[in-house]
């Protein structure tokens, strides 16, 4: 029962993660259709910024954690929301109107092309730091030797990532940016009689899905105080299977997938073999596609007539 | 008010419209009647900007509104009743009437609304459901109130009759005339419909594959002959 508390605490915080980086691909896709696969890539130049961003911190002597973050979480999100907004910019607006797949094919160049260049502007090997900022944690409670415990790291990490999820199903669902969006998702050419602004729109859903992919970098960063040029690939394809499974164009079920996928994870990695996770993910995502292609909260596709 | 002159509009290699003109005034209600195919829809969207016109322009109030981008046209006060009505099926009643508020001062919202209401109480009724649940007649009327909640000085309207009982045919014209007399609000408005459009309409043109072959009042076109025969007879509503 210990163990198994421990191994659901630490899926919640990983599940948590992979949600908020899900949100991106699933918010691209409900708009325009494609699965961004350079997304996971943002995840990780997100990742990276807050990395500097943590030492130039450390250079001007600011000690408190809290503030820390704060200033942290606001460059890396406004640093890679720029990232995102320059990619859809140059890589897929040019292509839309194109045949289904271009973008797709121009989405994995981007994804190659940021990886090369962190690698060449960072360094191959995997960078230390962002691990110190917020330590310590309690015990939950103690049976059969074990102590459950809870990080103050992982409360940081589940609340900003419920506290967002909050704060952005009210903005899709209740602002006038929001209602945009979905108008955008659900007929394009309508939105745009209606006086909406479709790239612009398009153009913030890019930005917003970054700079929530940004987030969720530095919440990696610190969770696993390293970070290397290619974090974004693994957790990308893990995001994307959990917005697949939760049903992609679904922002809730991205939420879920994400849930489900650290779930699976975790508990693979605790109960059976740790090599073998990875595999029991993508297993999942495969038994997804088989057998409910529209995923958990996920709308059948209909073809109009 | 609008002023089209020798608009070419092609889909890829295929062409729609072979120098369409016509002139709808401060106003007036104008019609445009055609067969299936003549290129109706698409005159009503290249006025819209989508698709664009390869050759002629479309004025606006003498502005030149032919290279604009759609959502800078429906910001000179144009807006549209599309083919198919096209109202955001998981978006509510209220949701799809915000959606046709998109570019007013938000200060107008409530008493559009209100009216809106007045007009169609049906919506009231219906407002928190989803668009895509509503019957046919229903959704042409939230398309339409969708439109007026643009304060639009130019209402385009895509054949708001299609597949409609002619009992709500009737209260759909009648809304349309109450627009444009109480409103003043200009229209321009396509139809197959054409024994109810020509009645309606002040003047009205006739489209026949991709060129304008007849104009005139509405009466006009009514007692024409080869009007009567082409669209007239074989049953209306």
């Amino acid at each position: 029962m210990a163990y198994f508390s421990q191994q659901l605490i630490n899926a919640i915080t990983l599940g948590a993660i992979y949600g908020l980086i899900a949100i991106g691909y699933t918010m691209v896709y409900g708009i325009i259709g494609m699965i961004n696969f350079a997304h996971g890539d943002i995840f990780m130049i997100g990742a990276f910024i807050s990395l500097i961003g943590f030492l130039i911190c450390a250079a001007l002597g600011i000690n408190s954690a809290p503030l820390a973050i704060v200033l942290v979480l606001l460059m890396a999100m406004a640093f890679t929301a720029v990232y995102g907004w320059a990619i859809e910019r140059t890589a897929y607006r040019p292509l839309r109107g194109s045949f289904r797949l271009a973008p797709l094919i121009s989405a994995i160049g981007v994804s190659i092309l940021l990886e090369n260049y962190v690698q060449l502007a960072q360094g191959a090997r995997p960078k230390p730091g962002g691990g110190s900022i917020v330590t310590g944690g309690f015990t939950l409670f103690s049976s059969d030797g074990f102590d459950v415990r809870v990080t103050w790291l992982q409360i940081v990490i589940v609340v900003v990532t419920v506290v967002l999820m909050a704060g952005f199903t009210w903005l899709i669902a209740s602002t006038s940016l929001g209602r945009r969006q979905r108008a955008c998702e659900q007929d394009m050419k309508m939105a745009s009689l209606l006086g909406v602004n479709v790239d612009r729109t398009i153009s913030l859903t890019f930005v917003m899905g970054a700079a929530l992919a940004a987030v969720a970098g530095m919440l990696f960063l610190m969770y696993y105080g390293v970070v290397d040029f290619f974090i974004g690939f693994l957790a990308g394809i893990k995001a994307f299977t959990a917005a697949v499974l939760g049903g992609i164009g679904s922002l809730p079920g991205a939420m879920l997938g994400g849930l489900a996928i650290g779930l699976i994870e975790v508990f693979w990695a605790g109960y059976f073999s740790s090599e073998y996770k990875d595999v029991a993910v993508f297993a999942i995502l495969v038994l997804v596609l088989i057998f409910r292609p529209s995923g958990l909260l996920g709308k059948p596709e209909i073809e109009k007539v | 008010m609008l002023e089209v002159r020798g608009i070419a509009t092609f889909y890829g290699a295929i062409q729609a419209l072979h120098g369409v003109d016509l002139d709808v005034a401060k106003g007036e209600i104008v019609t445009l009647i055609g067969a299936n195919g003549a290129g109706k829809s698409t005159l009503l969207m290249t006025i819209c900007g989508s698709p664009r016109a390869r050759s002629g322009s479309v004025k606006l109030e003498g502005r030149d509104i032919t290279a604009l981008p759609t959502h800078e046209i429906v910001r000179l006060g144009v807006a549209q009743v599309p083919e198919g009505r096209r109202i955001f099926p998981r978006m509510t009643v209220f949701e799809n009437l915000q959606m046709g508020a998109t570019l007013v001062d938000p200060t107008h919202f409530q008493r559009d609304l209100d009216r809106v209401f007045a007009m169609f109480p049906r919506l009231a009724e219906r407002r928190e459901q989803r668009g895509g649940t509503l019957s046919g007649g229903e959704q042409q009327m939230l398309a339409i109130g969708r439109a007026l909640m643009s304060r639009p000085r130019l209402l385009l309207l895509d054949e708001p009759s299609l597949g409609l009982a002619p009992l709500i045919v009737r209260q759909i014209f009648e809304a349309i005339r109450r627009i444009a007399r109480e409103e003043g609000v200009t229209i321009f408005l396509v139809e197959q419909n054409a024994f109810h459009a020509l009645r309606l309409a002040d003047r009205g043109y006739v489209l026949v594959n991709g060129r304008v072959l007849m104009n005139g009042t509405g009466k006009e076109l009514l007692a024409n002959p080869e009007v009567r025969a082409a669209y007239l007879e074989g049953g209306h509503a």
